[in-house]
This record gives structure tokens, C-alpha cells and sequence, in this order.
């Protein structure tokens, strides 16, 4: 107990100097939190992919379509459950910068495969009698304002010209992890339109969304799916839902990368800022250690004295930062939903911003605490300041 | 007004070394996240402004964004060939290249990881539109064969595509003769071969883009003007440099936007750290400046001597952050481009302008950091100032 009130009297004794440090590490670890959950929204596509989902792609590249015919063969591969045409719309809202994901989907098997979109009854059943109807996250119906019976002109990069699209039906997530901010429309309304406006683009395929019974048997199929259309004009590749979400992140790995290394820096520019302060309040209380040694207290007494305030203010800030993280980042996600349509403070976020405070802390104490320990009782009482 | 001699300031860091590395350490650290990124984002720009020619015009069609969505077909294309405002190269050949443009994913050397990389198939005078793109080892494609050539930062980093090996796309084997260096441009992650042989293998009728030399590159507007009120297409017709730069726009604004953020907010971080160390300086020298204030120096003096003090550790940050970040130019980069979906690489890059910005950058956070505790010191009164010792 004695212990303890020392080590707090200690460091309340320069409130300025404790508070700016306190401040710095709030700010650090606040930077590192959503730094590390910026990471976590990159992943966030491959998190919530479900092991008995393959996606079939053109081998060439995503770029190359397929042929309708193949869901039918595909279909017929032993062990497949469901097969959905999907392509990627890749249009914009008035302008390029108001930019979100449109998908064309089959409705019936596509929902079917992904129970995490929560679509109304009513509102389904709406949707699937308009051919020009849309089913709308509700993150992307709050950013711009649409409600149902809302249209929805969009610009085509892929596909030229206008589109308009009726809103019919709003979905929810199962968890905050579903991407809530994608536009889902019907694929035969795109494909018809496609065969009249320019005929050879018709009956072509994105992707394939296939369901499986068992997950077990998932690199299995993938490869009878794989076999069918080899020598074939546009041969497949099958993958899983997560290899396919990952090989978009690879692709992107060095910013991963980038932003990891400087999650870590200002962790080092904390480092050095609360080894500064650890290191200075030692030295101006080298003659008191000396005096506590003098009347019998040993050098661990002393060194546990500094490492016990070094982890206390380190504690503080990261309590205060800690508690903050979850406020920013949920403006941040408000702010930059566009870029980061899931954006969720993971459990691992909080213990390592923790772990990496307690760091700081221990880290910044050794070299004082060392010198604190060692230091002869005659010189520590002739140092000043 | 007598002033106090900078020794004096820099003298006390050396004294107190273990607290000086520490603060500029921290502020180092902060100049070299600030350089690195703008070094990145330059090194975006010479990348993608080396790549266009500001007399080449890019013809897509309109709202494509990029080459790879685009589609203009033969008719269309000839339509451009014929405009008058095409210059005319030597042996009477028009300056245009029909350029077909598509990706492929190939697996990158070492890890195997498949990365989307640009195929260009060119026309006759495709070379000759790009003066940068020199060959360097090999010969150039034979026209009209299943040859082709690689860029440099391709050749370096994916498998299978040095000289004499062969890569399979599109349904048939393509042969690599020879390597390119664009001088650090787009077109160095990009295969080039003959773009009537892509287009057969891809099965496609129609070219992706059409790059056009003019005669005059002041006359760019009457010719955007004509083609895009030309009833018989839709088209966007760019200078080629513009068009390049509006495809790293994305990322280019990522960079700059999540870097500036970063540094801001990591600034703050080294700003408490030279507050803290400044405050302490003051703190235990209270009596010295009562001594110095009875000699006669002014509280202008004290303030200067201090604030030099915050900038001296200021610029020890800056050098060291600096220099850390110069070794970051044997650095490559290579990523995906979200506009074009392909690879793309390049390098930091230091530029006089970054050297300049992250010393004022240095110096803001040095001021910012030692005005407070500076103007603590000037404050003290002699007596209270001489009573502390």
C-alpha cells in the first residue's frame, strides 16, 4: 500500500510533465488503434466469407467474362448446392467520386447463399417483381438519403450509359462485418439490356458465386468445376470465397504493409518521448533513491519504484486512449465509409494497443531504473539536479 | 540588445545527451514518416507524368476511366486515324497507334501470389509515340508475331518473363524477346506485343484505346472539340498526360490524405516530447537564468536562447529523419492501382521541394514544442529566479 501511494505521489509530483506525457500516449496509442483497424477494414471482406463458398473466375484474369452456359454445367458438378451469376456493375452515382459497389446477383440463389444479407419480406418480394428494382445496404441508404420507391440513376464505366434502378427493398448485416453499403440489382435486367445495346456482350458472366454442401470438399470441387472447361475458350479458376477476398488484399499487400510498419513507429515515438520523461524524473531524484537506500531499502525497492510510475502513466494514457479509440473510429467510419465500408474495433485492436502501452512502459523504465538501482549511496547524495 | 551566444543553447543539449537523442529521436522519426510519404507520392507522379507525352492524345470511350473498360471499334478508330491534326512520321506513316489493352494475372516471382498486369498490343508507330520506352536488352517484337517485350520492373519481378522464356495468355505461347526501361514510367509494368495478333487471341473486335501524335499540340481543343461532338461516336479524348494523371488520382490522394493524417497526428506525439524536455531544461536552470537575467540580459535574450534550443534538437531531428528517409530511394514500390486494377511500380523519390517542406515541418514542431517552456523562462522574475538555487 505504502508502495503504491509512493509510486502515485511520485508521479502527480510534475503534473505538467506527467500530463503532457500522459497526453502524448493517448494520442499514440489512439493513432495505433485505428491504424491497426484500418488494417482490420482491408481484411474485412475475407473475414465474413463462408467456407462452403467458392467463386469461379475466368483464369485469364477477373477482367474476362464467362458464358451463361456454364452455371448449368457447373450446377451439375457433384457435391455443388447453388450457383449464382455475378458481375461487378462498377458504375457511379451523379458523380465518379461518389463511388460505391453494385453487383448484378440472380436474387433467389444469391440470397439463399448469403443468410447474412437480411432482406425484408415484403420488401424481397417487391424486389423480385420489379426487374428494375434494387436491394440497397442501409449504411448506403443513409449516406445519400434513398428510401424505397427512391430511383437511383447511375453512370456505367463497364457497361455504357445510364442506368436506373428503383429502390425496393433495404438489407441489413447479420453483424456489423457485412459490407452494408453495396447496391444489388437483378443480373437478367443487365444482361437484357446488354444483348440490346451491343449483342456480343450478352450472356457473359462476371464471376460465379457456387455453394456447396460440404465445406470439406471445397478444393475438391473447385477442381472437377475446373476440369470441365479446361481447353476451353475461357478456362476457370475456383477458388474459395476467403482465397478469392485475400488475393484482392495481395494485391494491395504493400500498403497493408506500409501502414503496419507506421502503426508501429509512433509506438517508437512514444517510446521515446516516455523514456525522455522516465529517464529526466530519475535524474533529478538520484539524491532521494540514495536516501532510501541510505536507511536500508535495497535497489530493487528503488528500480521498482520507477518501473511502477513508468507503467502507471502508461496505464493512464492508454486507459484514456483506449476508451477514446471507440468514438473516433466510429466518426472515422461515418467520414470514410466510402473506402472503408466495414470499419469495426476488434477485440485484438484493444489488447495489443494494451500490450503495446505496457511495453512503453516497462521499456522506458530500464535504463533510469537500472541507473536508480546502482547508483552508490555517496554519489547519489552528492548529484544535483 | 545583447543576445546570448548560440553555444550556449547547443552546449546545454550536449550535456544533457541521453534527453537530447531521446526528444530528436522522437522527432526524427516524425520527419521521416512526413518525408516518406510525400517521396512516395512524388515518386507516383514522375511515374505516371513520365508516361505521357504532352502532344499525345489518348482517345477512349466516354466515362471508360481507364483503357482496360474501354472499347472503341475499327470504324471509329479510322475516323481519329483521319483527322488533320494527326502529325505524319517518317515514310508518310500517321502517327496513331490502335492499341488493345487487357490484364492477365500472373504469379509474382518468389511468392507465387497472381498480380494483374497490364497487356498492351501496339501499333506500328506505338514506339515511336513513346519516345521514354528505349529497349535494352533483346530486339523489339517482329510485327504481326507472337512476340513480345517486357518492361523493366516486370522482367525484375514476375516469373517467366526473361528474354528467350515464354508466358501463356490468352490461349496461345508468347515468346519474350527483348526487355524495356520507360525511365520509371507506368509502361514499365506493362508486356507489350502486336496488337492485331491480341486481338485475335482475345477474340475481340474492337481496340481498347487509340494513341494519336498532333501535329501542333495546340490544336488539341479543335480536335477534342470535333471528335466529341462527332455524332458517330462517344468518345473522351485527353492529352495523354493529363489522362494519366487523372488515373493514379485515387491513390495518389490515399497517399497524401492517410500520410498527412498520420504525420499531424504523430507530430503532436513529438511536439509533448520537446515540451516536456524544454520544460525541464527550464525547470533546472531557473537559477542560471536568474544569474543570466542579473547580467544583464533581457527576457528577449532568455526567450531566444531557449526557442534556439528547441531548434536546434528541431533540426538534429530533421537531419536525422531526413537522411533516414534518402535511404528509402533504393526502395521500390509496387502495388495495385485501383483505377486501371493493375500493377503498378515505383519508387520514392527526393525531390529539393521535400527537402524544404520537412525542415519547415521540423521547424514548426520545434517552435510549437519550445515557445511555451521559452516564454516560461523569459517570465521568471530575477529574484524568485535567484532564490530557486
Amino acid at each position: 500500500m505504502q508502495f503504491l501511494k509512493l509510486i502515485v505521489r511520485n508521479a502527480l509530483r510534475h503534473k505538467l510533465r506527467t500530463g503532457l506525457t500522459v497526453v502524448g500516449i493517448v494520442v499514440a496509442i489512439l493513432a495505433f488503434g485505428l491504424l491497426q483497424t484500418v488494417v482490420d477494414a482491408w481484411y474485412a471482406g475475407a473475414e465474413h466469407a463462408a467456407p462452403n463458398r467458392l467463386v469461379t473466375r475466368n483464369a485469364v484474369s477477373l477482367v474476362f467474362p464467362m458464358p451463361l452456359h456454364y452455371r448449368d454445367k457447373i450446377r451439375a458438378v457433384e457435391g455443388v448446392r447453388r450457383v449464382a451469376p455475378f458481375n461487378w456493375f462498377g458504375g457511379y452515382y451523379q458523380e465518379p467520386k461518389n463511388f460505391f459497389a453494385q453487383f448484378a446477383i440472380d436474387p433467389l440463389p444469391f440470397l439463399a447463399m448469403y443468410p447474412e444479407y437480411r432482406v425484408p419480406d415484403d420488401e424481397l418480394r417487391a424486389f423480385l417483381r420489379d426487374r428494375k428494382g434494387a436491394v440497397i445496404g442501409r449504411k448506403l441508404a443513409q449516406r445519400y438519403g434513398f428510401k424505397i420507391g427512391d430511383t437511383i440513376p447511375l453512370q456505367g464505366t463497364i457497361y455504357p450509359g445510364t442506368w436506373t434502378f428503383t429502390v425496393r427493398a433495404i438489407y441489413d448485416g447479420a453483424d456489423a462485418k457485412v459490407d452494408a453499403s453495396q447496391l444489388l440489382f437483378h443480373w437478367d435486367y443487365l444482361n437484357e439490356t446488354m444483348k440490346q445495346r451491343s449483342p456480343r456482350r450478352g450472356d457473359q458472366v462476371g464471376v460465379f458465386m457456387v455453394q456447396i454442401d460440404d465445406p470439406h470438399r471445397s478444393a475438391e470441387i473447385g477442381q472437377a468445376i475446373d476440369r470441365l472447361f479446361k481447353n476451353s475458350l475461357a478456362e476457370t479458376l475456383t477458388e474459395t470465397e476467403k482465397a478469392f477476398q485475400l488475393g484482392f488484399v495481395a494485391m494491395t499487400e504493400t500498403i497493408v504493409v506500409a501502414i503496419r510498419i507506421v502503426s508501429f513507429v509512433v509506438i517508437f515515438i512514444i517510446l521515446a518521448v516516455m523514456a525522455n520523461t522516465m529517464a529526466m524524473t530519475a535524474r533529478e531524484r538520484l539524491g532521494e533513491y540514495a536516501t532510501l537506500k541510505a536507511v536500508g531499502f535495497g535497489p530493487g525497492y528503488v528500480a521498482a519504484l520507477i518501473f511502477g510510475e513508468s507503467v502507471a502513466i502508461a496505464a493512464a494514457g492508454a486507459a484514456i486512449g483506449i476508451a477514446l479509440t471507440f468514438p473516433v473510429a466510429a466518426w472515422f467510419a461515418v467520414q470514410m465509409g466510402k473506402f472503408f465500408p466495414v470499419f469495426d474495433v476488434s477485440g485484438e485492436t484493444v489488447a495489443l494497443q494494451a500490450g503495446c502501452a505496457l511495453v512503453v512502459g516497462l521499456v522506458a523504465a530500464v535504463l533510469p531504473g537500472r541507473r536508480a538501482a546502482r547508483v552508490k549511496i555517496v554519489e547519489g547524495l552528492r548529484a544535483i539536479g | 540588445m545583447k543576445s546570448i551566444p548560440l553555444a550556449y543553447s547547443a552546449r546545454n543539449l550536449w550535456t544533457r545527451r541521453l534527453t537530447t537523442v531521446l526528444t530528436a529521436g522522437g522527432m526524427a522519426l516524425v520527419v521521416f514518416v512526413f518525408a516518406a510519404v510525400l517521396m512516395l507520392d512524388a515518386g507516383l507522379h514522375s511515374a505516371l507524368v513520365a508516361s505521357g507525352q504532352y502532344d499525345n492524345v489518348v482517345v477512349t470511350r466516354r466515362s471508360a476511366g481507364n483503357e482496360v473498360q474501354s472499347t472503341v471499334d475499327r470504324t471509329q478508330a479510322a475516323i481519329v486515324e483521319s483527322q488533320p491534326e494527326i502529325a505524319i512520321g517518317a515514310g508518310g506513316v500517321r502517327m496513331v497507334s490502335k492499341e488493345t489493352v487487357v490484364l492477365i494475372a500472373q504469379p509474382k516471382r518468389g511468392t507465387g501470389v497472381p498480380t494483374n498486369i497490364t497487356v498492351r498490343g501496339v501499333g506500328e508507330v506505338g514506339l515511336a509515340l513513346r519516345p521514354q520506352v528505349k529497349i535494352t536488352a533483346g530486339r523489339m517484337f517482329r510485327p504481326g508475331s507472337t512476340e513480345i517485350v517486357v518492361g523493366r520492373s516486370i522482367a525484375e519481378r514476375f516469373a517467366g518473363t526473361g528474354i528467350g522464356e515464354s508466358l501463356r495468355f490468352g490461349g496461345r505461347v508468347w515468346t519474350v524477346v527483348g526487355t524495356f526501361d520507360a525511365g520509371g514510367a507506368a509502361f514499365d509494368s506493362e508486356i507489350w506485343g502486336d496488337g492485331e495478333q491480341m486481338m485475335q487471341s482475345f477474340r475481340r473486335q474492337a481496340f481498347s484505346s487509340v494513341i494519336a501524335r498532333l501535329v501542333d499540340a495546340s490544336r488539341f481543343d479543335d480536335f477534342k472539340r470535333r471528335l466529341e461532338s462527332d455524332p458517330r461516336f462517344t468518345v473522351d479524348v485527353k492529352r495523354e498526360r493529363v489522362f494519366y494523371e487523372e488515373q493514379s488520382e485515387m491513390m495518389s490522394n490515399f497517399i497524401s490524405y492517410l500520410g498527412l493524417t498520420l504525420s499531424v497526428i504523430f507530430s503532436i506525439g513529438a511536439m509533448i516530447g520537446a515540451m516536456i524536455t524544454m520544460y525541464a531544461a527550464v525547470a533546472n536552470r531557473t537559477a542560471e537564468i536568474g544569474s543570466l537575467r542579473a547580467l544583464g540580459f533581457r527576457r528577449g535574450a532568455i526567450l531566444a536562447a531557449f526557442l534556439a534550443e528547441a531548434l536546434f534538437l528541431a533540426l538534429l531531428g530533421w537531419a536525422a529523419g531526413l537522411a533516414l528517409a534518402s535511404l528509402m530511394q533504393f526502395v521500390h514500390i509496387s502495388t495495385m492501382n485501383w483505377q486501371s486494377f493493375s500493377e503498378l511500380a515505383f519508387s520514392f523519390v527526393l525531390t529539393p521541394k521535400i527537402v524544404w517542406q520537412t525542415f519547415a515541418f521540423a521547424v514548426a514542431m520545434g517552435f510549437a514544442g519550445g515557445v511555451l517552456p521559452a516564454l516560461r523562462a523569459a517570465r521568471l522574475k530575477i529574484v524568485d529566479a535567484l532564490r530557486a538555487a
